[in-house]
This record gives structure tokens, sequence and C-alpha cells, in this order.
């Protein structure tokens, strides 16, 4: 069981994500965009999307810090184990709520503005569903286990499991005795992977951060008869 | 110099009805499609009036176009690189889709399929984007022939700058319809703005396209159009805008607006342009002083220095002679009757407008004066300040005297033909007024009353082996089949020659009617 979980499970949905993205980046270039329906509705979009915005990349960048970076790096530059739970657990739980915030809004849009909601495609529910979960996993872990529970040390088990599965050596012992809700929380998120690529998610690998260095008016040839790309 | 050739388009206003032909057949061409119901790629306005979408005019809400900044560098009007990636969640200067109008239809399916009852069936108006019943409250011609204009007018951005009474009284004033496409700029702000790079302007013949396949609906080319020409797909998610037909272009064919404008008002061909200054004349300081600017961008095709760096850029023998024989440079360049809509946005737009005279003649002959005798136009002209500052606003940004210098030719041009048409003599004090020979005031008068097709249209073939492959539709009349219309013989040969009633035409000074 526990193999099925931290090692196949987490395979699975990394295939699934590679994959997907590859199929998906050759096939379907039209249907690769963020399906902006700001022109149908603004108002709540213009505080609840760059809420979800920003608070996504505090979250995401947090987690890079948290899972990647293993505890003796950041122990060696002088960061130790207060200091790291003071700043996690503070910033974590700020980004876990413009988040939280941030998607509420947005999906508030979504259920009370008709026009927006004809819009929503099978695959954006089930994706606002799953990412709805995972937040609110992720947030219950920051926010009921590290800020106002004892606080769990995901460094010394969840991240070197996880640093595991990407170098493939993958440890399950380590996620044996990790509290549930870290446990649903991984355990979400691999499923939000492997939808991932087939979803509006897509977006974002095309932020545009290139935009910053090129010209301004981008000029092209017709592309050749009968070629396509 | 590195010269580029450019499809571009004039419409002569004065010949505008506002019967929205244009506007109906592109969209069925077009945007007849979910996710674009709103969506006019060709409109048709009323001026004085708000506009689709309304006051897209006002770029101090909208913030399109360019502007310079302190230190007299082109930049967007809606910031710079940086910011606008911070507005990338939000975007701060889109429009709603109220600003468009929200599309109807009607559950016409009601007519037919009511039980029997006492009543007539009656169908009520759905919303197109939602399917919900709907009050229909604004659309994208609403306030078509001033409908409603004491109410909704006054918001024009362009009257803003104007006095005060004119906004009281312009209704009693003048009018006049603006057919707008996007305007294929040489200096395209929708392009700068692309964060994807998926928008760009074709080398060949400068249309501004969108690539479906690479736009990722950041929305921010819709924004930074100061004339609103691209938009939302709400249904794709990614943004649409007017083609300029390029598929018929090239084939050699006109756009669909020019191909069915009823009242033969717009003109295609090329011009040949140099690349390398279109900046230096898009940062010029004084907004008055961009429309020479732009002028000076624009090359001679007869000059025989722009031929030999035409052939080394490339373009090929037909689309040089094509651009000699340009309705376009003709128009703009050598009569300078064509101005560019709003100048002041610093695009270098390329779709070019002769203003209308019937503003000036409404008010002549609201004032109890004979509009036919050219002194009490050239004296309206200079003296009606109304619809004078009104057109300066649209296509001058502000310089009156162009506009009236264009209003004197085309009014000098009626009385001059009047005068050759009725009493056989020839005006030399109109031709002297307007600086102009009688070769060229009747070369101009034929290209703007009589040019026939291919005199309007201009439009070389593009250069691939199967361009006629590419065309998008085939060629003849749809009505030519078993029992048609079409089946007579409905288009006479000659129609240029004798007339159906067996008189000649007026002959003119000009040989072959001057379009060599």
């Amino acid at each position: 069981m526990s193999v099925a979980l931290w090692v196949v499970a987490p395979y699975i949905a990394l295939t699934i994500f590679v994959v997907g993205h590859v199929w998906r980046w050759r096939v379907d270039q039209f249907g690769w965009t963020t399906r902006t329906t700001q022109v149908l509705e603004s108002r709540l979009l213009r505080l609840g999307s760059p809420l979800f915005h920003l608070g996504a990349f505090a979250a995401i960048g947090g987690h890079v810090l948290g899972l990647l970076v293993p505890k003796s790096l950041t122990e060696a530059v002088g960061v130790d184990e207060h200091l790291y739970h003071l700043v996690s657990v503070s910033a974590g739980t700020v980004a876990g709520l413009m988040v939280v915030a941030g998607l509420g809004l947005l999906l508030a849009r979504r259920l009370t503005s008709p026009r927006v909601r004809r819009t929503t495609t099978r695959a954006d529910k089930v994706l606002f569903a799953v990412l709805t979960l995972t937040i609110a996993l992720g947030l219950a872990a920051t926010v009921g286990q590290n800020l106002l529970g004892g606080g769990y040390d995901y460094r010394a088990t969840i991240a070197v499991w996880f640093r595991g599965v990407l170098t493939f050596h993958p440890d399950p012992g380590l996620m044996a005795g990790v509290p549930l809700v870290f446990q649903l929380h991984a355990l979400s998120a691999w499923v939000l992977a492997a939808i991932w690529p087939f979803t509006r998610l897509v977006h974002v690998w095309s932020a545009p951060i290139a935009y910053l260095w090129r010209p301004y008016v981008v000029y092209r040839r017709r592309a050749p008869l009968g070629a396509r790309r | 110099m590195r010269v580029m050739a450019q499809v571009a388009m004039v419409m002569n206003l004065d010949k505008c009805i506002g019967c929205h032909t244009c506007s109906v057949t592109c969209k069925q061409t077009w945007t007849n499609r979910d996710g674009v119901e709103y969506v006019w790629f060709n409109n048709v306005e009323t001026k004085p009036g708000v506009g689709y979408p309304k006051r897209y005019e006002d770029q101090e809400r909208w913030h399109g176009g360019w502007q310079l900044d302190r230190r007299g560098r082109l930049k967007l009007r809606a910031g710079g690189r940086v910011k606008r990636l911070l507005n990338l969640f939000s975007n701060p200067d889109l429009p709603d889709l109220d600003d468009y109008y929200e599309p109807a239809t009607y559950d016409y399916d009601t007519l037919v399929n009511a039980p029997a009852g006492p009543h007539t069936p009656v169908i009520r108006p759905k919303s197109a984007i939602t399917g919900r019943d709907m009050a229909i409250t604004w659309g994208a011609n609403w306030e078509d022939d001033l409908g409603g204009a004491p109410e909704h007018a006054p918001a024009d951005p362009n009257l803003a700058a104007m006095a005060e009474q004119v906004r009281m009284e312009f209704d009693k004033t003048f009018m006049f319809h603006l057919p707008r496409i996007c305007e294929h700029c040489l200096n395209p702000a929708c392009v700068a703005a692309c964060p994807s790079g998926a928008m760009y302007k074709r080398e060949e013949d400068g249309i501004v396209l969108v690539d479906q396949d690479r736009c990722r609906g950041w929305r921010m080319c819709v924004s930074s159009c100061p004339y609103k020409k691209v938009y939302v797909n709400h249904r794709t998610g990614k943004a649409e805008k007017c083609t300029f037909c390029f598929p018929r272009i090239e084939a050699g064919q006109p756009t669909v607006c020019a191909e069915t404008c009823v009242g033969r008002l717009r003109y295609l061909g090329l011009i040949l342009y140099d690349a390398d200054a279109v900046l230096e004349a898009a940062r010029v300081p004084d907004p008055r002083d961009l429309l020479e600017a732009q002028r000076r961008v624009f090359l001679d095709p007869s000059d025989p220095e722009v031929v030999e760096a035409a052939r080394a850029a490339g373009i090929s023998e037909d689309w040089i002679a094509a651009a000699r024989r340009s309705p376009i440079y003709r128009l703009a360049m050598e009569y300078r009757v064509a101005l560019p809509l709003h100048p002041e946005y610093r695009t270098l737009p390329m779709v070019w407008y002769i203003p209308p005279l019937s503003p000036v003649l409404d008010a002549v002959t609201g004032a109890g004066a004979d509009a036919d005798d050219p002194d009490n136009v050239f004296h309206a002209i200079t003296d009606l300040r109304i619809p004078l500052e009104y057109l300066a606003s649209l296509f001058s940004a502000g310089d009156t005297e162009v506009v009236a210098g264009v209003l004197m030719k085309l009014s000098a041009m009626r009385a001059y033909m009047r005068a050759r048409t009725l009493d056989g003599t020839v005006a030399e004090d109109l031709l002297e007024s307007v600086g102009m020979r009688a070769a060229e005031m009747e070369e101009l008068y034929r290209l703007l009353a009589i040019a026939k097709y291919d005199e309007r249209y201009v439009v070389p073939a593009a250069h691939r082996e199967d361009a006629a492959a590419l065309s998008a539709q085939a060629g003849g009349c749809s009505l030519d089949g078993d029992g048609g219309p079409g089946m007579s013989d409905f288009h006479p040969a000659g129609v240029t020659g004798r007339r159906g009633d067996g008189r000649l035409g007026l002959k003119l000074f000009v040989r072959d009617g001057g379009t060599a």
C-alpha cells in the first residue's frame, strides 16, 4: 500500500504530466491559452485574479524552498530550524490566505456571473475541484499543523521523499509517519499534476517573460502554402 | 532605405450612406461564429456619437496607442513592459462586454412551435452569451443616423475638446457615417503590446494578423489598440481581428467590405514605404506633424531610386507597377485629399479617409444659403467652426487648416465640374484657389466619382505558385445558376463605354481616364 501511494502513484502522475504536455503542445496549440473571461466580467476578477496569481507565486516559491532545498543547505547558510519555521509559517500563511481568497473570488465569479458560467468547460470544473482541494489541504497543513499546532518538520521526511521521487530513488518509508493532512495534500497534488496538461493550467508555461526584451513590432513573412507548423 | 509594400485603403466619406452592407457582409464572412457574436471587424458609426465600443476614442480611459515619454521616446500609452506584465492578471484597460454590447438573438422557434391559442405567438430577445431573456439596450450601431444622439452623443470624446455650445447644438448641425476596419498600422500598438509575440505585421503586404496558434489570451492587444479593432473571442480565449481579407487580397481580390460597398466609396491599393523611417515618423514631437511625417514615410513608386530599392528588397515588378497605379497613393500623396484617422495615436494607420463635405453643405443649407454656390461653401468651410473642428479632431489631430484645405479641394472640384458640364467653361479661378491643374482636377473627379472596379481596387495577387487556389470565392456571380437572374445578360459588355441610353460619357481632358 505504501509503495502504491508513495512510489507508483507519483510516477504515474509524473508520466501523465510529461507525456500529456508533449502531446498537448504538439496537437493543440490552438487550445493552449489562458481562456480569459475578463471581457465577460471584470469587477470580481480585478481583485480575485491578482490575489490568486501572486499568492500562487509565493506558495510555489515556498514549496521550492521547502521541498527542493535540503535542510542541510539552509542550515549551512545559517538559517536554523526556528528561523526557517518562523519564515515558512508566516509567509506560507499569508500566501495561502491570498490564494484562498483569490480562488474564492474567482469561483464566486464563475458561479454568480451567468456569462462566465456559460464558458466553463468540464475540464475547468475538474480543475477547480482538484485545485480547491489541494489548496485547502495545503492551507490546513500550514495553519493547522505548523501555525496553531505543534509544528511538523516536513523537511526531514516529505522533502527527502519528494527529492527521492525526482531523482528516481523513492523511499516510501519516509512517508509512513507523516500526518494525514500532509499525506492528503501530497496525493491531491499528484492528481493536480496528472490533470494539469489537459486543463487551462498549461498557460503557466507560456508566461511571457521574453516580452521584456523582444523588439516591439514583430514582422513575419507569409508561411509558404501548405507549410503548417 | 528598406522598402516594404503595404495594401492600404481609402474611404470617401461623402459617399457613405450608412447602409451597413460592409458590416453585414464582413460579419457573415468572418464573425458569424460562437465567441465573436459581439465582434464587428467592420462597423459603421454615426458621427458625432460615442462609437463602438463606447467612447473607444477616449485614450485617457483606455490607454490605447502610443505616446512620447518625457525624453521624447515612443512608449505604449498603457505603460512600459514591466508595468504591463504586472497587469497580466487583470488588465485595467480592457473594455467589458457591455462597453461593446450584449449580443442578442430571438427564440424564433416559438413562432413555429407555439401551441394553438387566441394570441399570436411572439418571440423574445435572448442573450447570445447566456441564453437568458434580456432587454436590448445597446448595439454596435445604436446611434444610427443620430438616433438617441441628444442623450448619448455629447459623450463623444471628439466633442470634449470643443466649445460648450457645440455640444448643445451639434445634432442640428451635421452628421456623417464613419465605416471602420482595422487600420493595419505601420507602427501597430497591438503588435507591440502582445506579450506572446503572436501578433505580427506581414512583410509582404503589411497586413496585421494574430497567429491563432501562438496567442495565449493575455488580451493586451485589445486594450492597446486605440481603435479597439482587436477583440477577445470569449469561447476560444484568443484574440481575433480584421484580417484585411488576406485570402482574397492574396488572390488579387478586394476585401469583402470593399467588394460589397454599395456606395463604391472604398479604394484599395499599394503603398511603398520606408520601414526604416517608421519609428522616426511616429515620434515627431507635435501630433499635428504626424500626418506629414507619415506622408514622408511613403515612397514615390515612380522615383527610379525607389524602384531600384524596391527591387533590391525583393518586391516584384508587377507589385511595383501596381504601386504606380495605386489609387491610395494618388489620393493620399498626389491630390492629398485623404487623411488618417486619429493620427495622434502615433500608430501610423493605413486606412485613410477623405473627410466629408456634407457637414459643411448641410450647415450652409441649414443657414438658408445656396450650397451649390462655391463662394458660400468656401466661406462656410472657414467660418463654420463646428464641423471643421470636429473633423479636425478626427483626421488631423485638431489641425483645422489641413481639413479645410481638403474640403476646399472637394468643394472646388464640384464647382469646377459643374462649370465644365453645364457651362462648358474651365473655371481657372477655382483651379487657382486650390493650386491644381485642370487635368489633375478632372483626374481627381474621375477617381472619386466614376472610377470603375479595376481603378478603385488595384490589388496585385500574392506571389505564390498557387495563389489562385487561395481564392476565397470562385469567380462569377452566385446567381449565375440555372434560372437565376444571372442567366440573362445581366452585365452588358463595355459598361465603361457608351451609356445605356446611348449617350456618350463626358469627355475629359485626361486621356483614357488618366489611370495609366
